[in-house]
């Protein structure tokens, strides 16, 4: 079995990025870990909820981790780089590998979040800059900067609510989610099977917890902007709009 | 019956090859759609037309040489059959039916409807097999298989590498054709000595002969004429990584990828 197809050299990190199903596994792996911030953030973001207090301290805590923010921040980075590096490429190898398509093909199984899998990411990432200027960086509105609340912190419950009451913000918000949802429509199941981890009897449990999952979190995401919308989440008395 | 054909037309691997419409009259829904070819090749043959050429071996499918995508379908709507088995009492006087090769990089068009699969052959050859002699059948039972495994490896062994996979995949992979190779050694224990070497080299070979690779659309499963499970392509995955973790931490690493 020593033909020149093995003994190509195969060390270990090169082949994350040469063989195929080692880069399905990177993708699944950096997927999982966006995934995992993705719900993490959505559990952080529904404080919001509960109070201006609650939410203006989770953000305070958050950022006086310090250099471990950064540290987190970072591989966060990473992973969505070489998520993004390897979905490109595989995308284009596989465009590749079919260059004449047929004048007539029938799909019999795969699904719209399946075959839109690269647009949806490329949208997601515009979002993902975008939402990074508006609330992270607080470069798109120059009031954001002057919020504080009576203990001095930064008042993210008022940056949040004056950024969602703009319709066209708010909408867009709603979009991008959408669509990040139905890109993990897709994704989270897939991830399991790319690892191998799944099996004929496991196929429709994932499938179907895919689904529900996701469409938790995008409920779990529009709750805010459309409680803003809606007037349930007011300024509080003393911000001045 | 009447059926209005559009057939793909290519001289050779270099034409540039186009859809032709050809009219097949008298055909008979007794006929298999091998059969209705065959007759409407006599009939271009006496017109004096190049017949229209396409793969067929054993018509009782079970060889794997038949091979064309109809209506936008790899072997055809009929679930779990070959073209050969595909017959004519599924069609309707006056249909319009597209006939198409497989379309991949890795399969070359030669002629018509004929592609040029020997990528899969290339793949088999890197590692698709056991290297001892086994010789003659064992008796019954002298290895003992959990009946389990016994079932998931002729399941796997059931793959004719028809290459529909390949066909009916966005991304023109061969992974289920792959998995199915792998799988079928790696159930059983005079497979798993080589597991890891073999997923490998197979995998290469299958990345050298530039297949694109599987996003979980499932279509293989859905036009495979043996009914092989995509999940099987999990198993090839369970096997790569066990197969990388050797490679990279040597022979002493226990395993953690799952048997």
């Amino acid at each position: 079995m020593n033909n020149t197809a093995v003994a190509r050299a195969r060390s270990f990190p090169l082949v994350l990025v040469t063989s195929s199903i080692a880069k399905k596994f990177v993708m699944a792996l950096t997927g999982f870990v966006a995934f995992g911030y993705v719900v993490g953030h959505m559990i952080g973001n529904l404080q919001i909820f509960i109070g201006q207090n609650q939410i203006n301290a989770y953000a305070k805590a958050l950022h006086s981790m310090g250099p471990l923010l950064w540290l987190v921040r970072g591989f966060l980075i990473v992973c969505i780089v070489l998520h993004i590096w390897l979905g490109a490429q595989l995308r284009i190898e596989n465009w590749v590998a079919r260059p004449d398509g047929y004048a007539r093909k029938k799909s019999l199984k795969t699904g719209l979040p399946a075959r839109t899998m690269i647009w949806t990411g490329a949208l997601i990432f515009a979002f993902v800059i975008y939402h990074i200027l508006q609330f992270t960086v607080r470069s798109t509105d120059p009031r954001f900067e002057e919020l504080f609340d009576t203990l001095g912190r930064h008042d993210v419950y008022s940056m949040v609510i004056l950024g969602f009451q703009n319709i066209w913000i708010s909408g867009f918000y709603i979009v991008a989610v959408g669509l990040l949802c139905f890109h993990l429509s897709h994704g989270i199941w897939s991830m399991f099977q790319s690892l191998g981890w799944n099996n004929k009897r496991s196929e429709r449990w994932l499938q179907g917890f895919a689904w529900i999952f996701a469409s938790v979190m995008f409920l779990g995401y529009i709750s805010i902007p459309i409680a803003v919308l809606g007037g349930f989440l007011k300024l509080p008395g003393g911000v001045a709009l | 019956m009447k059926l209005t054909l559009h057939v793909w037309r290519q001289k050779s691997r270099d034409d540039k090859g186009r859809l032709e419409i050809i009219e097949a009259n008298n055909v008979s829904t007794h006929m298999s759609f091998l059969e209705m070819l065959d007759v409407v090749n006599e009939d271009l043959i006496a017109k004096g037309i190049d017949p229209i050429h396409f793969d067929h071996d054993c018509r009782e499918g079970i060889c794997g040489m038949c091979s064309m995508v109809i209506n936008g379908v790899a072997h055809g709507h009929q679930k779990g059959t070959t073209v050969c088995q595909l017959h004519m009492r599924y069609f309707n006087d006056g249909d319009h039916i597209f006939i198409e090769p497989w379309r991949a990089k890795a399969f070359p068009i030669l002629k018509d409807l004929v592609v040029d699969r020997s990528a899969l052959d290339r793949i088999m050859r890197a590692g698709g097999f056991i290297s001892v002699r086994t010789g003659g059948a064992p008796d019954g039972n002298a290895i003992p298989i959990p009946k389990d495994d016994a079932e998931k490896s002729m399941d796997a062994a059931a793959c004719i590498g028809c290459g529909a996979c390949v066909a009916a995949c966005p991304n023109a992979s061969a992974m289920l054709f792959v998995a199915a190779k792998v799988s079928q050694f790696a159930y059983l224990p005079q497979g798993r000595v080589e597991r890891e070497k073999r997923v490998s080299a197979m995998v290469a070979q299958m990345d050298a002969e530039g297949f694109g690779s599987c996003t979980n659309h499932y279509e293989c499963e859905a036009v495979c004429p043996k009914e092989i499970p995509a999940s099987m392509i999990a198993k090839m995955n369970r096997e790569y990584c066990r197969a990388l973790k050797k490679e990279t931490c040597g022979e002493s690493a226990k395993s953690w990828a799952g048997a």
